[in-house]
């Protein structure tokens, strides 16, 4: 049982402890079992903070591969299976950023969930388990299960406690993303039996893929992590599973799940099939630039304002996605901090529109008006949040999207200036949509909701939930350079790898 | 005869002995008595297993003049089929009382069947696998029609035996051809005949296609398939539970002992007609099975859909490097199977309504909420099926497509992830309406029942995570091929 006691294991598997307590609390204790759930989420945020800073442990500086759990698992009838975890700048801020919207996301909660608590708290832990096992594991086949895990508890979220098309929206979310996966399954045992080894540092440094079996691998990969990222055309499950779930769950969807899919990208595509990558980065790159104007376009004919944030996100990950296979240090250390930013950014707005929707049943933007004068510290956070968004600078979004745009500029994988110039358009129409957003719902004439409903401003609860979102969004803003130092070495080793 | 010929079949004696005194004593000493005579069947398999068990890794040895062997594989399948047995029993007791078809043959029955199972994986003579076919087979058409003033009982036994008849048929037929190819029925004599080139490759080429469609009707591939529904549906649910699993395995272990070892020379022309058969089942089943508003119905096209799964791993079974892997994923996915459809039918049953009518899919709504721990066993059984973590069923199914990949059938394994997705359709539809609809299911309490659902659901999610004991015993059970 030792494995189970490392760093990483510890990390990841805390959330169960949580999950084992949950068991035992009777359904009807609902503070109990909020408390119990919310506790759990953030003594596993603490530990991640402890492994990473304060054990002495991991160390910022090296590009390597860190905090190394490497055991045995599956080594008989020709498998070559290990229990391998380890972690490193490419995936530490998305491992933080898993253990960071948990416990927002379970305070979220505290009044808009009323049924079947129980039950949430423990579809949410699992489901925390699983994303962090994502971005942990450094063997395909463990990778494999901890992917297709998370799709388990996100399907029960989105499906019982979702809106009320939600049926509909937890099956398409489901098979959507297994029809990309099932794919690259067959991929990992490709590379499993010819490789000898699943283990991803260990064929990595093989690197012996023929140039073109790679391009079949990388497409099988490209399917699963596209379908999730969502790349255009791949992204018609993103608004009806967001519209549908519940606010704690398209949190979670747009701020870590999507992740998986760019950091797959990150992790796998692009050292393992360097070559293929290589060729495919201009499709890549072209896909993304539709990807980034269409989302902001479609974006900005949303009535539903919820919708409006999720066709932003199909926007913002093309950004991500752009900056990726720029293949440079500034396009993919803009990408890792732009993942981070639209976490928080994205995560920030829903947990806005859910905290306003509690109060009145409607997401519709044009019942809304003037909602500021009355809720004016809910409009204070949602202007920061949408400002964040948007990429105005001093905030978050800034950062990345400009790190991103000077990557994709210089990019010798693209070759070609356009990839930049037409994407810094998609900037243009972000804050073109999320401007008339705000202008609708919060400033001019008050609108049907807000002149019949007594609509209650934020409370401290609310306000707790929001507060560190925020700060980080300042921080980011305002002084980026510790975040990029921290990916930076493990930028630094992939950039060699693709060499 | 020698002492070690008797050591080699010990276990199926034992159990068919068993059987009988089993049959005796129901009619002489416990009439009425139903609970110790479950519980005598299930000692009596529990003595088999511990045998069975006894025998692991210990020798191979050939028995009977070859008719009968012990190899690794005999001793896999034997333990695999005498927990099947118990499985078996375990769901009965309280469901025939339940429906009111509680007779003592009932377990009789069972264990002759069990014992023809066994037998099958022994047999190394085709007339043997014949004998084999029959002792497993006839228990079985009976127990089909066990509810038999039920017309879809009677139903399914009469369909059943009818086809079964005429799928036996086929085997006779096609052991004839084969020993009109090559002059013998032993199944090692007959891959030295064929590797001398003594044997006439026409009536060899037929002989085996024959058997392959008898073969094919015993574990319900596609074209082969059309009985399954109806019989699944109308047998009892207790006897469905047994054959799905129990039937399916010892079709495929005939399958797999005679074409790995008989005919491995014929894979060339063999391998294309078992990819049509594999990708066919796999569609067909998958396809079919969406349409169903029948739970028993959906589980009959989806366990067509296993059949093709498992088919799979026998495509590339022309590979010599590959042979003992593709044994071992058939071998490691049948358990997996057996524990999730066992648990997947038991779950049924605790659903299904005295008056033994089948169950809508309907019919689950409201599991989740009213009896939480049935609706996440099958959960359990439903993600198993389509092969998602953290249950063995994703195991399994990568063990069977790491050898077609291996074997280079990348289509056919794409056919499979495919049809893969296209089943996760109807199972999470099972899920959604334990979980998303309102409802009122009845759910009967029976205390075996549920603790063979219990134990199936355990043993598919620990085993997910500790499978490499199981892996391993798997690959060491290769067949016993020395003359």
């Amino acid at each position: 049982m030792n494995f189970l006691f490392e760093p990483l294991s510890l990390v990841t598997f805390f959330p169960l402890l949580g999950v084992l307590a949950l068991l035992f609390l009777n359904s009807e204790a609902k503070p109990a079992i909020r408390w119990t759930a919310l506790v759990s989420s953030l003594l596993t945020f603490a530990l991640s903070l402890w492994v990473f800073f304060f054990s002495g442990q991991y160390n910022p500086a090296s590009g390597e591969l860190q905090l190394v759990a490497k055991y045995d698992w599956i080594q008989v009838a020709g498998w070559n299976i290990r229990y391998y975890l380890a972690a490193d700048g490419l995936s530490i801020l998305l491992i933080l950023l898993t253990t960071f919207l948990t416990p927002i996301s379970i305070l979220s909660t505290w009044t808009a969930v009323q049924e079947r608590v129980k039950d949430f708290m423990l579809f949410f832990l699992l489901l925390e388990v699983g994303m962090l096992g994502v971005f942990v594991a450094q063997d395909l086949f463990l990778f494999y299960i901890f992917w297709e895990f998370t799709l388990v508890p996100m399907y029960f979220l989105i499906g019982i406690w979702g809106g009320p098309n939600r049926l509909y929206a937890a099956v398409k979310f489901f098979l959507y993303t297994m029809a990309g996966s099932i794919l690259m399954l067959l991929a990992i045992l490709w590379i499993g039996i010819n490789g000898g080894t699943f283990s991803v540092p260990e064929l990595i440094a093989q690197g012996n893929i023929p140039a073109d079996i790679q391009m079949w691998l990388f497409v099988a990969f490209t399917a699963a992590f596209a379908i999730k990222v969502p790349m255009w055309p791949l992204h018609s499950w993103l608004p009806d599973a967001h519209v549908e779930a519940p606010t704690a769950g398209s949190v979670i969807l747009a701020g870590v799940l999507l992740k998986m899919g760019t950091y797959g990208f990150l992790r796998f595509n692009l050292p393992l099939f360097p070559q293929a990558a290589l060729q495919a980065a201009p499709v890549i790159g072209w896909l993304a630039v539709i990807g980034i104007l269409y989302g902001a376009a479609v974006s900005y004919s949303q009535k539903d304002v919820k919708k409006l944030v999720a066709y932003s996100s199909v926007s913002h990950l093309g950004f991500v996605m752009l900056g990726m296979f720029a293949m440079n240090e500034q396009g993919i250390t803009g990408a890792i901090l732009q993942m981070v930013n639209h976490g928080l950014s994205t995560g920030a707005l829903f947990l806005l529109i859910g905290m306003i929707y509690e109060q009145t049943h409607t997401r519709e933007i044009k019942v809304y008006g003037g909602l500021w004068k009355i809720t004016p510290v809910f409009g204070s956070l949602m202007l920061i949040a949408s400002l964040s968004s948007m990429g105005l600078p001093g905030l978050n979004g800034f950062v990345g999207e400009f790190t991103i745009l000077l990557g994709a500029f210089g990019s010798a994988a693209y070759g070609s200036y356009w990839f930049a110039i037409l994407s810094a358009i998609g900037v243009i129409l972000a804050a073109i949509y999320i401007l008339y957003m705000f202008q609708k719902m919060f400033l001019g004439p008050a609108g049907e909701i807000t002149h019949h409903h007594e609509l209650k401003d934020l409370n401290w609860r609310e306000i707790v939930t929001l507060l560190p979102l925020l700060v980080l969004m300042f921080w980011i803003g305002l002084f980026p350079q510790p975040f990029f130092d921290l990916m930076a070495p493990a930028v630094q080793n992939l950039l060699t790898v693709l060499k | 005869m020698t002492q070690l010929d008797f050591l080699v079949i010990l276990p199926v004696t034992f159990l068919a002995l068993w059987a009988s005194l089993l049959l005796l004593a129901d009619v002489l000493f416990l009439k009425g008595q139903k609970a110790i005579l479950a519980l005598l069947a299930a000692v009596g398999l529990a003595v088999t297993l511990g045998l069975t068990l006894t025998q692991s890794g210990a020798h191979s040895a050939s028995a009977f003049g070859g008719m009968v062997v012990l190899d690794g594989f005999s001793n896999f399948l034997a333990a695999l089929f005498s927990l099947i047995g118990l499985l078996g029993v375990a769901v009965a007791y309280g469901y025939n009382r339940r429906m009111g078809i509680e007779r003592g043959e009932y377990y009789a029955l069972i264990l002759f069947s069990v014992s023809g199972m066994m037998l099958m994986a022994q047999a190394t003579d085709l007339l043997m696998v014949f004998l084999a076919l029959e002792l497993l087979s006839i228990p079985l058409y009976v127990l089909a029609a066990f509810a038999y003033p039920r017309a879809s009982s009677e139903e399914a036994g009469l369909k059943y035996f009818l086809l079964g008849a005429f799928a036996t048929g086929f085997v006779v037929y096609g052991i004839a051809l084969t020993f009109g190819a090559t002059g013998v029925t032993s199944i090692p004599a007959i891959a030295a005949a064929v590797q001398a080139g003594t044997a006439d490759t026409f009536l060899l080429l037929a002989g085996a296609a024959l058997i392959l469609a008898g073969f094919g009707f015993k574990v319900a591939t596609v074209p082969f398939h059309m009985w399954t529904p109806d019989v699944y549906q109308g047998a009892p649910t207790s006897v469905t539970a047994f054959m799905a699993a129990g039937a399916k395995a010892a079709g495929f272990a005939a399958l797999l002992r005679v074409f790995a070892v008989a005919f491995p020379s014929l894979a060339a022309d063999v391998a294309p007609v078992l990819w049509a058969l594999s990708a066919l089942s796999m569609l067909a089943g998958n396809v079919a099975a969406i349409a169903q508003t029948d739970v028993k119905r959906m589980l009959a096209y989806s366990s067509i859909a296993q059949a093709g799964y498992i088919l799979m791993a026998f495509v590339p079974f022309a590979n010599e490097a590959i042979r003992p892997s593709s044994v071992a994923a058939a071998l490691f996915y049948l358990v997996a199977y057996t524990f999730t459809s066992f648990g997947a039918w038991g779950v049924i049953m605790s659903l299904e309504k005295d008056s033994g009518e089948s169950a809508a899919i309907a019919d689950f709504a409201g599991l989740g909420k009213h009896n939480p721990a049935l609706a996440v066993a099958m959960t359990v059984f439903m993600l198993s099926l389509t092969g998602l973590p953290p249950t063995l069923g994703l195991v399994g199914k990568m063990y069977l497509f790491r050898v077609v990949v291996e074997g280079g059938f990348y289509w056919l394994a794409v056919i499979g992830v495919v049809t893969s997705l296209i089943s996760a359709f109807y199972y999470l539809r099972v899920v959604q309406t334990m979980w998303m609809k309102d409802g009122k299911p009845q759910v009967a309490k029976e205390d075996w029942l549920n603790f063979a659902i219990a134990f199936s659901a355990l043993a598919t999610v620990v085993l997910s995570f500790v499978p490499a004991s199981l892996f391993d015993w798997a690959s060491q059970a290769v067949f016993f091929t020395a003359r």
